[in-house]
């Protein structure tokens, strides 16, 4: 079987020669159950070890709190924090190694910024290229209720239906007679 | 002649959402085009964070981004078990036998044998790579996405970076040009 190259190393689909075959014998069912355990022992070791923590539980917390304020630029939709990726793992060790060395906040935000740019950030600052991202959402507000103010006085400003004409007024009668003369 | 007007503003509501479809698509459309990974790297036009790392094939000795002084240069970060990397490989081998710019690998988070085998199988396109066995010089080049190319001008500044793998095209319309900008005009 070739290996799918998405980097998931060790949950190749499984293969069971077993299907097709006779499930009957309990002989077959201590293979199954043997094959299957092996898979799961070999799944473990696979797996990787627990991602390193901070021994200090205080400084673990503050590290923690910077990991949900960064995001992970390989999985772009999450944060570092949740991420298992190996630069997530990476990059939470650089902040528990800086916050330990005394550097602060805002100092880690800054090394992070200057080496991933401002998408690295969950909340991005406010300037000049991300003034649509930040505004954009209520200019659309703004013109939007201005569309329907605009619709609503220009509905109230259009005449009342003129009253019919003598003409037509008959055109109807004999319209509703003709209905109910069908059955 | 009233009633008509009123049948056509009526035909031509009918077009809004037609209109409303159209623009969404004009969005779609823009939005498949972008690549999020494409993040603009806040390192170009600043200078080329410094390292000294060991070699990959000579472990005793090391390489700096201060070497490179004085020079052009392409820095390539690359590994062994980078599938992009194998993809992108043909391309940096090709590039580094026109001579046009000096190549320089940075092994990202290898094994050092692999790291030289890989080499020894697909061909090695660099002058030598440094190994950053833990990948922190790859931190504070903002890598993320390996493979990634820099192109780093005489005073050591960051001019051009790609993230993903080099294609001809890339290296025919924007390096090969830059390059010859940057050593002309330097």
């Amino acid at each position: 079987m070739r290996k799918r190259s998405s980097g998931y190393e060790g949950t190749r689909p499984l293969m069971l020669p077993f299907f097709g075959g006779h499930f009957g014998s309990s002989e077959m069912a201590f293979k199954l159950i043997g094959l299957l355990l092996g898979f799961i022992l070999a799944g473990s070791a696979f797996a990787k070890e627990a991602p390193t923590v901070a021994a200090d539980p205080q400084l673990e917390k503050r590290a923690m709190a910077l990991a949900e304020e960064l995001r992970c630029l390989v999985c772009q939709n999450q944060t570092i924090a949740d991420s298992h990726a190996e630069l997530a793992i990476d990059l939470k060790n650089q902040i528990r190694e800086k916050l330990k060395a005394g550097m602060s906040e805002a100092q880690i935000m800054d090394y992070m910024v200057a080496r991933y740019g401002d998408f690295v950030l969950y909340r991005p600052p406010v300037k000049a290229t991300t003034v649509p991202l930040w505004f954009g959402p209520f200019a659309l507000l703004i013109a939007a209720v201005a569309g329907l103010f605009y619709y609503i006085l220009r509905r109230r400003r259009t005449p009342p239906a003129q009253p019919l004409s003598e003409a037509e007024q008959a055109r109807v009668r004999s319209l509703l007679d003709a209905q109910e003369d069908r059955p | 002649m009233f009633r008509r007007r009123a049948e056509v503003m009526l035909r031509a509501r009918f077009l809004i959402p037609l209109a409303v479809f159209a623009v969404l698509v004009v969005f779609l459309g823009v939005g498949l085009r972008l690549d999020p990974r494409e993040v603009p790297s806040p390192l170009i036009n600043k200078p080329a964070p410094a390292f000294q790392l060991p070699q990959l094939q000579a472990p005793d000795k090391s390489f700096a981004q201060k070497d490179m002084l004085g020079k052009v240069w392409m820095l390539n970060v690359w590994a062994s078990w980078c599938v992009a990397c194998r993809e992108e490989h043909p391309n940096l081998v090709a590039f580094a036998r026109t001579g046009a710019v000096p190549i320089y690998g940075l092994n990202y988070k290898d094994e050092r044998e692999d790291g030289i085998a890989w080499l020894a199988r697909f061909g090695n396109p660099y002058q030598l790579s440094a190994y950053d066995r833990d990948g922190r010089i790859g931190i504070d080049y903002g890598v993320y996405g390996v493979p990634e190319t820099y192109v780093i001008d005489k005073a050591g500044v960051i001019r051009y970076k790609r993230i993903g793998p080099v294609t001809p095209e890339i290296l025919r319309d924007k390096i090969l040009p830059l390059v010859k900008e940057l050593n002309g005009n330097a």
